[in-house]
């Protein structure tokens, strides 16, 4: 859905405005909203309120993560929270962008490098191959070893121009 | 292979042998994986978990791995059946409450167990005798490739295979490696070393795996990460730790040796006594006994009698064991003179 002022960026924040009892829902962009949050406060002195509800920081409340679900299976992470244990595969897809940190919170680490399913393992190999080279780079980079770093740069262009990585 | 042939048969990792199995009892390596086209037990309806162990169950025809294997469905077995199998570190605890379109798969030797739809679709581990991760990898991950073949599985490139708790996310794997630390107990200094092992990310628990206590001087160490780190990186992770572990159990056991002598010869003697003449002995007895007595063994102390020996007595004591040996129900009193007998019996005869 599209800002309904600027019509041109993503709308992230929705409002609903009564006026005289005629109820009005506005969607807008990130940007827009900032600007009809100090019109606001000039003219009501909402500040605090708008404040509180385009809580501009954060990439998405904690109530929007509570109300996803797994369209597989039809789990809500609300419900993963109570029971601590997801509900299929595809939940893993569905709520990646809560489980992300979440991984990281209890394994340290978000990026797998183990074995990989004999049927996928060709593709798979290459993306974790590519992964560990990106690693290994950073850590070449931070210790100021740059002639490791960039034979390690060579080895990741030559990986990838072979044939495209399936996604 | 009926479940009643177990009864006559030593588990693989009973057998006291392979490296360091003065301390290390056995090692085991665990995987969990699951379908990507099924909800995860928990969340499966009846008709869901009916298909999954019917799926997995027609994948196990075509692995020549699991050829001398057999598969008992839970609903089939009764409750000591059930019990005599968790005994047995055949398979969990918590597999054996509501067996509905559950199921373990156990070969004739008892090296592998696969629990169907356990907390996650399959649950597989293999032990071996002694301290020997590697070789336990190498094996189940042959038989992980075998079941790859036949399913899919549950996997994402990112984040590995996919389970039904997030601990378990990545490898899947799970390694534990059973260690008898008789020495580090007595002089006290087991506190210390547990608070390391809790610090370096790994769980001990006792005998019997997740919240089970600590017995017998029986611990069992392994891996929290699974996720970030190669099986292969994971296991030498443990291996090194358990290296640590085990000379300062062999410095306490030299330092018990060299300063205590008389005292360590008297308890181990003792236990020994009491065990070949008891008439009535519990199983928490029987195992802090059997826990000297394999540390005689162990420091040659005591010459008549192996680790096998000693370690097979630790499983037939337990009390669905002694009721299957006797093919009736017994009371704890019952047991009681019954486990007395059969270790008299055992420790007696040359």
């Amino acid at each position: 859905m599209l800002c309904d002022v600027c019509g041109k960026n993503p709308a992230t924040v929705h409002l609903t405005e009564i006026i005289d009892e005629q109820m009005n829902e506005l969607h807008l962009c990130e940007e827009c909203a900032r600007q009809k949050s100090s019109q606001m406060e000039s003219q009501f002195g909402l500040s605090d309120l708008l404040a509180g509800l385009a809580d501009f920081e954060k990439p998405l409340s904690e109530q929007e993560a509570e109300s996803a679900k797994c369209p597989n299976c039809q789990l809500t992470y609300a419900e993963f929270k109570k029971i601590g244990r997801l509900g299929c595969g595809q939940c893993y897809t569905a709520f990646k962008k809560y489980l992300g940190p979440l991984l990281k919170r209890i394994h340290g680490s978000n990026i797998h490098f183990g074995k990989s399913p004999l049927k996928a393992s060709r593709v798979i190999k290459k993306k974790t191959d590519l992964q560990e080279l990106r690693l290994k780079l950073q850590k070449a980079v931070g210790m100021e070893a740059f002639e490791e770093a960039a034979r390690i740069r060579d080895q990741i262009k030559e990986l990838e121009r072979n044939k495209p990585v399936d996604s | 292979m009926k479940l009643n042939d177990l009864l006559n048969h030593t588990s693989e990792w009973l057998k006291g042998t392979g490296p360091h199995s003065d301390i290390v009892i056995s090692s085991r390596i665990r995987l969990a994986r699951n379908l990507d086209k099924f909800p995860f037990p928990h969340w499966a309806d009846k008709k869901q978990s009916e298909d999954i162990l019917e799926v997995i169950e027609k994948a196990r025809e075509s692995i020549g791995y699991l050829r001398s294997s057999t598969l008992f469905k839970l609903a089939d077995l009764d409750g000591l059946d059930k019990q005599f199998l968790v005994e047995r570190h055949l398979m969990s605890h918590e597999h054996a409450q509501k067996t509905d379109h559950k199921a373990v798969i156990i070969d004739d030797e008892e090296i592998l167990a696969v629990m169907i739809n356990e907390e996650d679709h399959l649950r597989m581990q293999l032990m071996q005798s002694g301290f020997n991760l590697f070789e336990a990898w190498n094996a189940i991950n042959k038989i992980d490739d075998a079941f790859a073949n036949e399913l899919s599985f549950a996997f994402l490139s990112d984040w590995g295979y996919l389970t039904a708790c997030p601990t378990n996310t990545g490898t899947g794997m799970r390694g534990s490696v059973m260690l008898h630390l008789p020495a580090l107990v007595m002089t006290q200094q087991i506190n210390r070393v547990l608070a390391a092992i809790a610090k370096l990310s790994f769980t001990t628990r006792g005998l019997y795996g997740e919240g089970t206590q600590a017995s017998g001087n029986f611990f069992q160490i392994s891996n929290q990460v699974a996720l970030g780190h190669s099986e292969e990186e994971i296991i030498e992770n443990i291996n090194s730790l358990i290296r640590q572990i085990i000379e300062q159990e062999n410095q306490s056991r030299e330092a018990m040796l060299s300063k205590n002598r008389a005292m360590l010869e008297d308890r181990i003697n003792r236990s020994l006594a009491i065990l070949k003449s008891a008439r009535i002995i519990s199983s928490q007895e029987t195992i802090e006994l059997l826990s000297m007595v394999r540390l005689g063994a162990d420091l040659g102390i005591i010459k008549d009698i192996d680790a096998r020996r000693i370690n097979e007595l630790f499983i037939i004591t337990q009390p669905a064991h002694l009721q299957k040996i006797e093919n009736k129900k017994l009371t704890s009193q019952e047991r009681d003179v019954k486990r007395a007998g059969l270790i008299r019996d055992r420790l007696n005869t040359h």
